[in-house]
């Protein structure tokens, strides 16, 4: 049996209250308020679709080991980087063996579900016990567009495998039609989008009920034998449409989370499967299909595992944890839509050198540091000469990992004078359960909110964007718990 | 068996520039300036000099490497120069290879001169340095500043010992209005206006809880010492000579940052520098002892936790003696910052450590006009370059001959 072994979601905290964008731009577009109901999760400044895939990816793993993850494919349409593979970015972040499989799909909206029947079909040859596939997108949208107010920001993630299976995959159905509602040419930041009612009548209405009809035949069910049925569409009413096209009724229909997120890009369809798989039970069968140049439909069937698996946060955890973001302002400097000042102390050099990167790939990405064989030393980082001073034993460290390790706050600042995007920039020294020590930028939190002794956790994030030469720096940041 | 610095070298010579925003000078300028009023002080020819020390810190952004602007702007007779570069001990660094060089009977008469221009930058703060700070530090180190780094001592001190942040920032601020007014007194100090308790309170914020006046400004100076061994300095007909008690230097080695036992309420290598300096100057009780200090005030946090680091006041209790006025001008325990410190001088690194001889140079000699202390007998200078978790420290206890 190949199915889906655990899921795990990422939203980042950041809400952008959808009334922010009508009081600042209402004015421009008042047709703007047709769609600006609830709030859509944004990145923070220090996000990308690399950073929020590593977070569902690591959800995801929470209780499983690495050992068995022999690929691990990533999908979004907003990869930092065009060449340099993405997903190997992710999987150093997560300190995956190195001898997998890795791969980014990308270039349309479909990509997650894309990446998905992928990693299905590469398990049933047996090649392969688990792969890890990871979905998330940062779409940058014009200011005051419908487009701003439909898409959000997040991340999913699951891990594929043939043993304790939780849904079991019970086939796909694609199809491929360059039906080009929108595209965004390779050099350019923004989607260029044809007339939405022709989107919504020849696309959305057309090509998703043809896959989800296709796969129901294919496999000899009808819409009655399906549980849930979860697809994109940001347009709300056209989204119910489809149910009524394919003959679901409102419970069988998982609702386009709007309301919570705004349609996550690629990463939308597995987003939807994560919020399905969590309010499902044994026995239900679920289908997950896609929008982008035609569509994927996979069917599941949920396998009593469901109930054994660990907690996690997930996509009802995610959005749990929210901050309402009341500034528009806000939302358009960190997606730099605004050209604000930054100050001459922002123009220092930003380069990477890559031979140190490579060298320190572990420490850097996966935050691997060591401990040493001799005197059971946790240390960060992981150095030729034991830091203990009763030891000080040369090269006896043994890789350690600390993304998962809790720390102390052990020394804090909110820092005004340092290049920031949102000052105060915070960091300080942190103290890990089980040993090591090191300083951090701290992230997702107020000054307000951080005293010493004060537990947090690691997250990985953007270090820093080197604009001349477009390469992104990645580390990881404290958040408190 | 090593013995020590002490009373081996004798400084006959000092000069020190007008620190501040010099947009009138580069640092060729006030290498030149400071140069001037030393050899006058000394009262020899510059051909006497056999060999000389230069220390900057962002030499990027002024003289470049090397110790040749030292040797073409002085046109120095080629002799050997070298420069010194260890973050804000940098200053002391120059001096201590002049003082080993006449001390070693390698040379008779040593230039030890530290310059920094900050003031060519375009913004304020010391340069941000980016992934020039070096190569893997900069992957993954906070982009963090010098008043950041500082000021994560004040949030964990006040944890530790338990007093408020409102509380502690009054402590603070006295340590900074004590500065304020002794550079007030002095011609040369950047910034020459007393301050209030109030206002340094309420101060804009720079890096929490530090506000703009517990920090020091940063200007740009100079500062030179000439040396050479008391016997030398009495055939030149030097009398009432200030010698060298100990020259000591500390430098931490990752234990604070990477190990699990420091806790951010001191510094490593302040406390072990001054334990040996004091045994290398013969000093029993520095409480008792030393007539004057002038700390690395970069940070008055910086300047309240070395007041323990130096043995002169009990952990955890260095407020009480600020607020006691023990570390005033006028407060009859150890005056700290005489001439105004970093506080008011401002922070040229390479210069800094040198200036502060400079005061102790000054009061020895009696020559220290409205600041002047009755009698003073040892001075204490201390620089401590980096950050609290990983740094370089250096202390130099100078004085009168046989005390």
């Amino acid at each position: 049996m190949v199915g889906i072994v655990s899921y795990g979601g990422y939203i980042p905290k950041r809400r952008l209250n959808r009334m922010s964008v009508i009081q600042e731009m209402g004015w421009y577009i008042p047709a703007l308020m047709m769609v600006a109901n609830g709030e859509r999760a944004m990145c923070n400044w220090d996000e990308d679709s690399i950073t929020m895939a590593v977070a569902s990816a690591r959800d995801c793993m929470a209780g499983f080991g690495k050992s068995s993850i022999d690929g691990l494919f990533f999908a979004t349409t907003t990869p930092p980087f065009s060449d340099r593979q993405n997903a190997g970015v992710v999987a150093t972040a997560l300190n995956l063996k190195e001898d997998i499989l890795t791969a980014d799909f990308t270039s349309s909206q479909k990509a997650g579900t894309t990446a998905l029947v992928a990693g299905l079909e590469s398990l049933k040859s047996g090649d392969k016990k688990q792969v890890l596939v990871a979905a998330s997108d940062h779409r940058k949208t014009r200011s005051a567009s419908f487009y701003e107010l439909w898409f959000g920001d997040g991340s999913a993630s699951l891990l594929l495998g043939s043993d304790n299976v939780i849904a079991e995959y019970k086939g796909s159905f694609s199809m491929s039609l360059d039906f080009v509602d929108h595209y965004r040419g390779s050099s350019n930041e923004f989607d260029y989008t044809w007339e939405e009612r022709w989107i919504r009548d020849e696309g959305y209405a057309k090509i998703i009920p043809q896959a989800i009809n296709g796969l129901l035949k294919k496999s000899g069910l009808s819409i009655k034998d399906i549980a849930k049925v979860v697809y994109p569409c940001f347009i709300s009413r056209e989204h119910k449409g489809i149910a009524k096209k394919i003959g679901a009724s409102k419970e069988q229909v998982l609702d386009n989370m709007h309301e919570e997120t705004g349609e996550t890009g690629a990463a939308h369809p597995l987003v939807l499967l994560a919020s399905a798989l969590e309010q499902s039970k044994p026995g239900d069968k679920i289908i997950v299909a896609s929008f982008g140049q035609g569509s994927d439909a996979l069917l599941f069937e949920v396998t009593p595992n469901i109930t054994k698996l660990a907690p996690r946060n997930g996509i009802k955890g995610s959005l749990a944890v929210r901050k309402e973001e009341p500034s528009y302002a806000k939302f358009l400097k960190f997606n730099e839509l605004i050209n604000a000042e930054t100050g001459i102390r922002a123009e220092a050099a930003t380069q990477t050198a890559l031979t140190t990167l490579w060298r320190n790939r572990k420490m850097i990405l996966g935050f691997v540091g060591g401990r040493c064989t001799q005197c059971g030393t946790v240390q960060f980082p992981k150095t030729n000469v034991c830091v203990n001073p009763k030891c000080n034993a040369f090269h006896t460290q043994e890789d350690y990992e600390f993304s998962d390790k809790e720390a102390k706050v052990m020394s804090f600042t909110g820092d005004y004078l340092a290049v920031a995007v949102e000052p105060p920039v915070i960091y300080g020294m942190v103290q890990f359960e089980g040993g090591g020590r090191t300083l951090l930028d701290f992230t997702d939190c107020d000054l307000e909110s951080v005293q010493v002794g004060h537990t947090v956790k690691l997250t990985f994030r953007k270090k820093y964007y080197d604009k001349e030469r477009g390469f992104t720096g990645y580390f990881w940041k404290a958040t408190i718990k | 068996m090593s013995t020590g610095i002490k009373d081996k070298v004798a400084i006959i010579g000092m000069g020190c520039t007008k620190f501040g925003e010099r947009w009138d000078a580069g640092a060729e300028d006030l290498m030149v300036e400071a140069f001037e009023e030393a050899i006058a002080d000394a009262g020899i020819e510059k051909n006497q000099i056999q060999a000389a020390w230069l220390s900057d810190c962002f030499e990027e952004i002024h003289l470049g490497k090397s110790a040749l602007p030292l040797s073409m702007t002085l046109r120095l007779p080629n002799i050997p120069a070298t420069r010194v570069e260890n973050f804000c001990a940098s200053g002391t660094e120059a001096f201590r290879g002049a003082v080993y060089a006449v001390a070693s009977g390698a040379y008779d008469i040593a230039l030890a001169l530290g310059v920094e221009k900050l003031k060519d930058i375009g913004y304020g703060g010391l340069p941000n340095s980016g992934s020039n700070s070096g190569s893997l530090n900069w992957l993954w180190m906070p982009n963090l500043t010098a008043p950041g780094a500082f000021a994560q001592l004040a949030t964990a001190y006040a944890a530790k010992y338990k007093y408020s942040i409102d509380d502690l920032k009054r402590v603070l601020a006295h340590v900074s209005v004590k500065s304020h007014a002794n550079g007030a007194l002095n011609p040369k100090a950047h910034l020459r206006t007393p301050i209030t308790e109030d206002q340094a309170i309420s101060s804009p914020m720079v890096a929490h809880p530090l506000g703009l006046y517990d920090c020091c400004g940063v200007s740009d100076g100079a500062a030179a010492a000439i040396v050479t061994t008391p016997e030398i300095a009495k055939r030149l007909g030097k009398k009432d000579l200030v010698t060298v008690k100990a020259l000591q230097l500390a430098l931490s080695n990752g234990e604070e940052v990477q190990y699990n036992e420091w806790d951010s309420t001191y510094f490593v290598s302040t406390t072990k520098a001054s334990a040996v300096a004091y045994k290398e100057a013969g000093i029993k009780d520095p409480r008792k002892e030393l007539s004057m200090m002038e700390l690395h005030d970069c940070f008055s946090i910086t300047e309240l936790i070395t007041y323990e680091d130096m043995g002169i006041s009990p952990r955890g209790k260095a407020p009480k003696d600020v607020l006691d006025g023990f570390y005033d001008l006028r407060g009859g325990g150890v005056p700290a910052q005489v001439d105004g410190g970093l506080k008011c001088f401002g922070h040229p690194i390479g210069a800094s450590g040198l200036r502060m001889l400079y005061e102790m140079y000054l009061q020895l000699h009696g020559r220290a006009d409205q600041r002047q202390l009755k009698d003073p007998k040892l001075g204490l200078t201390h620089n401590l370059g980096g950050f609290p978790f990983m740094n370089v420290v250096s202390i130099a206890i100078v004085g009168k001959e046989g005390v």
